[in-house]
C-alpha cells in the first residue's frame, strides 16, 4: 500500500489534488481512497489531505500517520507546520516551489534522512502560464506521477478530464504536459 | 458499474434510483454534498416528478414529509447533528405515526463545543424514538443501505434512519459499484402504503390517545422493531441474490470463531478495527470484530449466539452518555446478561478524533493483560485535563473551559494530523 | 367580494336568519346536503368561537372543492376536542402531527399531490393563534414563502386556552392570562406592540390574505370560497372567542366577536399580493370600553377604572379604522 500526503493551504485544491490522485490509481486498475483532514478551514488556513493506493481493497480510516509520499504544495508550510511528521525512512518528498532543496533549508534534514528522496518543482509557476492562476495541485500530481510512476501519466490524464470537463479540463491538461517536459527536462526519473 | 466516488455522490445517486417522490432538505454539515447532488437532479429532471422543497428548518423538513408520506409519496431527507436535534420532535412523530420515511443521518458530534466533525452523539440521542437505525462501514454499503432501508421502511411502515459517518465517509472517495435502475427496481417495489390521507376512504391519522391504549400502542412500535430483526438479514439477503454483494443485515463478523476477545464497534472505524484484528492475530491474539450495522433494533438474540465462546468484548464507541459512560456497551452487556462475558467499554473518537490503528492494538493488549478502566477514553490528553482541573480549583472565575483548553492546545492545522 | 351583505336590521345585528335568504345565499349551514366537516358530539366548550369558526370554515371548503380535500391540524383546542378516538368528529381526512409544523405538514401534502400529478385534492392547514402565530411561525412563513397551494386558517381566540389560557404572541394589551395575571401596576398582558400576523402575511406577497369573524359567517364563507378559487399560498385569520379564556359568557360569543369588528379591534378585510383589496365598513362604531367590558379577562381595567390603558386600546382601534378606511372619511 501507498499512503500519501497532502499539505497546502485552504483554496489551494489541496483535497482535489487528492482526489484526482486516488481516481488516476482507480483508472490503472487499483483500490484507491482519498479524504481531508475534514475542517472547516477558510482560505489560507493549513490543509490536509490524505490518499491511499493498494492492490487490496482498502479498509483503513485513520488518517495518513506514517506517508511513504509526501506532496508539499506551499513551501511556506516547511517551517510552520510539521509537515515532515512520522515520514517513512525511504519517503519520496517533492514540494511546491522554485528553490532548491538547499535554499529552502532543507539541507539537514536531507542528510538525517538519506534514504528520502526529495525533489522540488515549481508547480505554481507552471500553472500560471497555463491557467492564469497559480494552482499547484495539477502540477504537483503530474509531478509525483512522472517521477515515481507509481501512477501512470495516462491515467492521471484521463482524471484530469473525467474531473475537469471542458476548457478548464484542457488547460490542467496542458499544465501536466509541461510538467511532464520539465520533470524529463530537469529531474531525473527515480 | 464500479465507480470512484465521493460518499456523497454515491448515497445521493443511490437514493435517485430509488424514485423518491418528495424530498424536503435543509443545510447541514457535512450533509450538504448528499442534498445539493438531489436538488440538482430534481432540477435536471432525472427522478421523474419527485419535488425537492427547501424548507426553513430541519424541523420543517421533517414535518413535510410527515405530511407527504401520510399522502402516500416516497420521501426522503438527510440531516446530522443540531439538524437532527432541531427535529427531534418530529423524529418521534414520524416513529409514532408509523411513516416510512428514510433519513441519512451524516454522523456528527453535538454541540456545545460546536464541532462539525464524525460521531455518533446525533443518532444515538433518537436511538429511542422508533426509528431503525442501520450504520454504514463503508461507502458500498452507505449506498447500499439506502436502497434496504426504503423495502424495510415501506414493508414495515416504520422510519428508517441510514447512519454513514460524516466526512470520514461523506466526504471520502472510495471505489463504489453503482446499481443500475433495473437492479434498484427490481428489489424496492412500489410503495404501498398501509395508512393514506385519501377523501373517497377518509381516516383521522394523530388523535390524541390516553391511558386506555398508549401502552398497547408502543408495544405495536416495538413489536414492529422485533420483526425488522428477522426482516433486516432477509432483505440483506435478497439483496445479495440481485446485486450480487454482501451489504446490511444485522451485523458483519470478522473471525470471530475461537476469538477470545471481540471487538465492537459501529460505523467505519471498523475498517481499521478489521486491520488492528489481522495485525493481532498475526502476533498471536485470538481476537476478532463485530460491526454492528442494526442498532436499533438492537440483535440481541444474535449477539448472544455470536459471542458465546468469546471470554471479553471490547465496545469502541464514538458516543459518550455523560454521567454514565457508554451507550453501545450498556445495550451489549444487556444482550449478554448472564453469559460470563467481560465487557470493556472505549469511548473513541468523539468529535472526530481520529481512532488509530495503533491506538486500537494498544488497547486491546491492555485490556487483554490488565483489564481497563470503566469506561476507558482513548487517547486522552490529560495534561490538558489536569491542567484545567487545577486551574477550576484554584480561581471560581476559571472561564469556559472550551476555550481555556483551545489556548493551551493551540490552533488548528500546525499538527500534522 | 361574490355575496350581497343582507341587512337586517330589527335585530340591529348583521345576524341573518337563513330562512330569510334566497335558497342560493343562504350559508352552507343551512343547506340539507351540508358536509359536517366536523361533525355534532366534539367536546368544545359551550359558546367555543374555534368551533364554530372551524365548522363553517372546513364545510365551505369541502363545498369548494366538491369533498375532494385534506386537512392537516396544528396541536390545540380544536385538535384536542375534535379527536377523541374512536369519536372523531372528522369527516374528512385529517391529520395531525405537532403543535408547531401544520404549515410543514400541509406542504408535505401538497408536495405529495404534485409528485403524483394530482390537481383535484386541495389541503388546508388549521391552528390556534399559538400555533400560528408563535411556535409554527418559521414553518408558516416557510410555506408562504414557497407559495405551496395550502390555505393555512388561524382560528386566533388570543392566548394558549388547550393547555389553560396562558398568553400567546396574540394576546392583546392589557388582557388577563394565566401567565399575564392582573397584578402589579401594570396587570395583565404588557401594552406591547404586538404581532399582526395578517400583515406579516401580507409582506410574503402572497394571493390571498383575509381576515373574518365568527359574527359574520357569511362573509366567512364567502372568503373561504374565494381563497379556494386560487392556487398557492392562502391565509385567513379567523377572530374566535373563547368564553373560558375571555371570561365571556358562552352566549355571548357572536356578540363579542361583534363588538371587536365594530370597534375597530379587528377589522375585516382582504389582501392579494400583499395589497388591501377590499375592506368591510364598520356600520355603527362603538367603543373599545363595550367589547372590553363584555369580557372577564379584562376586568381590571374597570375595577378602577385604568383611563390610561382604556384610552391606548381606543387609540389601537382608531389606528385600525384609520389604516383600513372603516369608516366613511367624514366630508
Ligand atoms: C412543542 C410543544 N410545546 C407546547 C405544547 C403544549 N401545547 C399544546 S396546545 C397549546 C396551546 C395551543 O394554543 P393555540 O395554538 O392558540 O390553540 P388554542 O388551544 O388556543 O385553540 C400548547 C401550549 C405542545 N403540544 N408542543
Ligand atoms: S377553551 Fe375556548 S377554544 Fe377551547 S374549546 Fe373551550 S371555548 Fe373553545
Ligand atoms: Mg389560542
Amino acid at each position: 500500500m501507498i499512503q500519501i500526503r497532502i499539505h497546502g493551504r485552504g483554496g489551494q485544491g489541496v483535497v482535489t489534488a487528492a482526489e484526482l490522485l486516488a481516481l488516476a490509481a482507480f483508472r490503472d486498475g487499483k483500490e484507491a481512497q482519498a479524504f481531508p483532514s475534514f475542517g472547516s478551514e477558510r482560505t489560507g488556513a493549513p490543509v490536509t489531505a490524505f490518499c491511499r493506493i493498494n492492490s487490496q481493497p482498502i479498509r483503513s480510516r485513520e488518517p495518513v500517520y506514517h506517508p511513504d509520499v509526501l506532496l508539499i504544495q506551499d513551501s511556506t508550510l516547511l517551517h510552520q507546520v510539521d509537515v515532515f511528521a512520522g515520514l517513512a525512512s525511504s519517503a519520496f518528498v517533492l514540494i511546491n516551489s522554485t528553490r532548491d532543496v538547499e535554499a529552502l533549508r532543507l539541507t539537514d534534514f536531507v542528510i538525517q534522512h538519506p534514504a528520502v528522496q526529495m525533489h522540488t518543482l515549481p508547480a505554481s509557476d507552471l500553472a500560471l502560464k497555463h491557467l492564469g492562476r497559480p494552482f499547484a495541485n495539477i502540477g504537483m500530481v503530474a509531478g509525483y506521477a512522472a517521477l515515481t510512476g507509481e501512477v501512470s501519466k495516462a491515467a492521471v490524464n484521463q482524471s484530469i478530464t473525467e474531473k475537469f470537463p471542458g476548457r478548464i479540463g484542457k488547460l490542467n491538461g496542458a499544465v501536466a504536459a509541461e510538467v511532464y517536459d520539465y520533470v524529463a527536462a530537469n529531474l531525473a526519473k527515480v | 458499474m464500479k465507480h470512484h466516488i465521493e460518499g456523497s455522490q454515491a448515497v445521493a445517486h443511490t437514493v435517485a434510483l430509488c424514485r423518491p417522490e418528495v424530498m424536503a432538505c435543509y443545510p447541514i454539515s457535512p450533509q450538504t454534498h448528499i442534498v445539493e447532488t438531489l436538488s440538482r437532479k430534481v432540477k435536471a429532471g432525472e427522478i421523474g416528478n419527485c419535488q425537492f422543497l427547501n424548507v426553513e428548518s430541519e424541523f420543517g423538513a421533517l414535518s413535510v414529509l410527515i405530511g407527504a408520506s401520510a399522502m402516500g409519496a416516497r420521501t426522503y431527507t438527510a440531516t446530522t447533528s443540531q439538524g437532527l436535534l432541531f427535529m427531534a420532535e418530529a423524529v418521534y412523530n414520524a416513529a409514532g405515526l408509523g411513516l416510512p420515511i428514510v433519513m441519512t443521518i451524516a454522523n456528527r458530534a453535538l454541540g456545545a463545543p460546536i464541532n462539525i466533525w464524525n460521531d455518533h452523539s446525533d443518532s444515538m440521542s433518537m436511538r429511542d424514538a422508533g426509528w431503525i437505525q442501520l450504520f454504514a462501514q463503508d461507502n458500498q454499503e452507505a449506498a447500499d443501505l439506502h436502497i434496504q432501508a426504503f423495502r424495510l421502511a415501506e414493508e414495515l411502515s416504520c422510519p428508517v434512519m441510514v447512519c454513514m459517518d460524516g466526512y470520514i465517509l461523506t466526504h471520502a472517495y472510495e471505489v463504489v459499484d453503482l446499481p443500475t435502475q433495473e437492479q434498484v427496481d427490481a428489489y424496492v417495489p412500489a410503495f404501498e402504503p398501509v395508512q393514506v390521507l385519501d377523501p373517497q376512504d377518509p381516516v383521522s391519522i394523530g388523535a390524541m390517545v390516553g391511558p386506555e391504549a398508549f401502552a398497547e400502542v408502543r408495544f405495536l412500535a416495538h413489536h414492529k422493531h422485533v420483526r425488522a430483526l428477522e426482516a433486516i438479514p432477509r432483505l440483506s439477503q435478497a439483496f445479495q441474490d440481485i446485486f450480487q454483494r454482501r451489504s446490511g443485515g444485522l451485523m458483519d463478523t470478522y473471525h470471530t470463531d475461537n476469538a477470545e476477545t471481540l471487538l465492537l464497534a459501529l460505523g467505519s472505524v471498523n475498517g481499521t478495527i478489521k486491520d488492528a484484528v489481522d495485525e493481532l492475530r498475526k502476533e498471536g491474539w485470538p481476537v476478532g470484530s463485530i460491526a454492528l450495522c442494526a442498532f436499533r433494533p438492537f440483535p440481541s438474540h444474535a449477539l448472544r449466539h455470536v459471542v458465546q465462546d468469546a471470554k471479553r468484548i471490547i465496545v469502541f464507541e464514538k458516543d459518550l452518555a455523560v454521567g454514565m459512560g457508554g451507550i453501545v456497551s450498556s445495550d451489549v452487556k444487556m444482550a449478554l446478561q448472564g453469559l460470563p462475558i467481560i465487557v470493556d467499554t472505549v469511548i473513541a473518537g468523539l468529535g472526530g478524533r481520529p481512532i488509530p490503528k495503533a491506538s486500537v492494538i494498544d488497547t486491546v493488549k491492555q485490556a487483554c493483560l490488565e483489564g481497563l478502566e470503566e469506561p476507558h477514553f482513548l487517547d486522552l490528553n490529560w495534561d490538558e485535563i489536569n491542567r484545567e482541573l487545577t486551574r477550576q480549583q484554584a480561581q471560581r472565575r476559571s472561564g469556559p473551559t472550551a476555550e481555556n483548553l483551545l489556548r493551551e492546545v493551540g490552533p488548528p492545522g500546525t499538527k500534522p494530523v | 367580494m361574490s355575496y350581497q351583505r343582507v341587512k337586517f336590521y330589527q335585530t340591529g345585528t348583521f345576524t341573518v336568519g337563513n330562512r330569510l335568504l334566497d335558497e342560493s345565499d343562504r350559508t352552507v349551514q343551512a343547506r340539507m346536503d351540508r358536509t359536517n366537516s366536523l361533525n355534532a358530539g366534539h367536546r368544545a366548550c359551550q359558546g367555543c368561537g374555534e368551533a364554530l369558526g372551524a365548522r363553517y370554515a372546513l364545510d365551505a371548503v369541502m363545498r369548494a372543492t366538491r369533498q375532494q380535500m385534506v386537512a392537516v391540524n396544528a396541536t390545540g383546542c380544536l385538535e384536542v376536542f375534535s379527536s377523541p378516538y374512536p369519536e372523531s368528529a372528522w369527516q374528512i381526512p385529517w391529520m395531525h402531527s405537532l403543535f408547531g409544523n401544520a404549515p410543514a405538514v400541509a406542504s408535505g401534502v401538497a408536495a405529495a399531490l404534485r409528485a403524483k400529478g394530482r390537481t383535484d385534492v386541495r389541503v388546508i392547514a388549521q391552528g390556534g393563534d399559538g400555533a400560528t402565530v408563535d411556535i409554527g411561525f418559521g414553518c408558516l412563513s416557510g410555506m408562504f414563502e414557497r407559495n405551496d397551494d395550502v390555505l393555512y386558517i388561524c382560528y386566533d381566540n388570543e392566548a394558549y386556552m388547550n393547555t389553560g389560557v396562558q398568553r400567546s404572541g396574540s394576546t392583546p394589551p392589557r388582557a388577563w392570562t394565566n401567565t399575564t395575571q392582573a397584578v402589579g401596576t401594570n396587570p395583565g398582558n404588557p401594552m406591547g406592540i404586538g404581532k399582526n400576523l395578517p400583515r406579516i402575511a401580507m409582506a410574503h406577497g402572497i394571493p390571498y390574505v383575509a381576515t373574518a369573524s365568527v359574527a359574520d359567517l357569511h362573509d366567512l364563507e364567502a372568503k373561504v370560497t374565494k381563497a379556494m378559487s386560487i392556487r398557492g399560498a392562502r391565509y385567513i385569520h379567523i377572530h374566535v372567542p373563547c368564553p373560558l379564556g375571555w371570561k365571556s359568557d358562552p352566549a355571548h360569543t357572536i356578540k363579542v366577536a361583534r363588538l371587536a369588528v365594530e370597534s375597530g379591534l379587528f377589522p375585516l378585510f382582504e389582501a392579494e399580493g400583499g395589497e388591501v383589496t377590499d375592506r368591510t365598513p364598520i356600520r355603527k362604531k362603538v367603543s373599545v370600553e363595550q367589547y372590553l367590558e363584555l369580557q372577564g379577562r379584562f376586568k381590571h381595567l374597570f375595577h378602577p377604572r385604568d383611563e390610561r390603558a382604556l384610552e391606548t386600546i381606543q387609540a389601537i382601534a382608531d389606528a385600525n379604522i384609520h389604516r383600513y378606511q372603516l369608516l366613511p372619511l367624514k366630508a
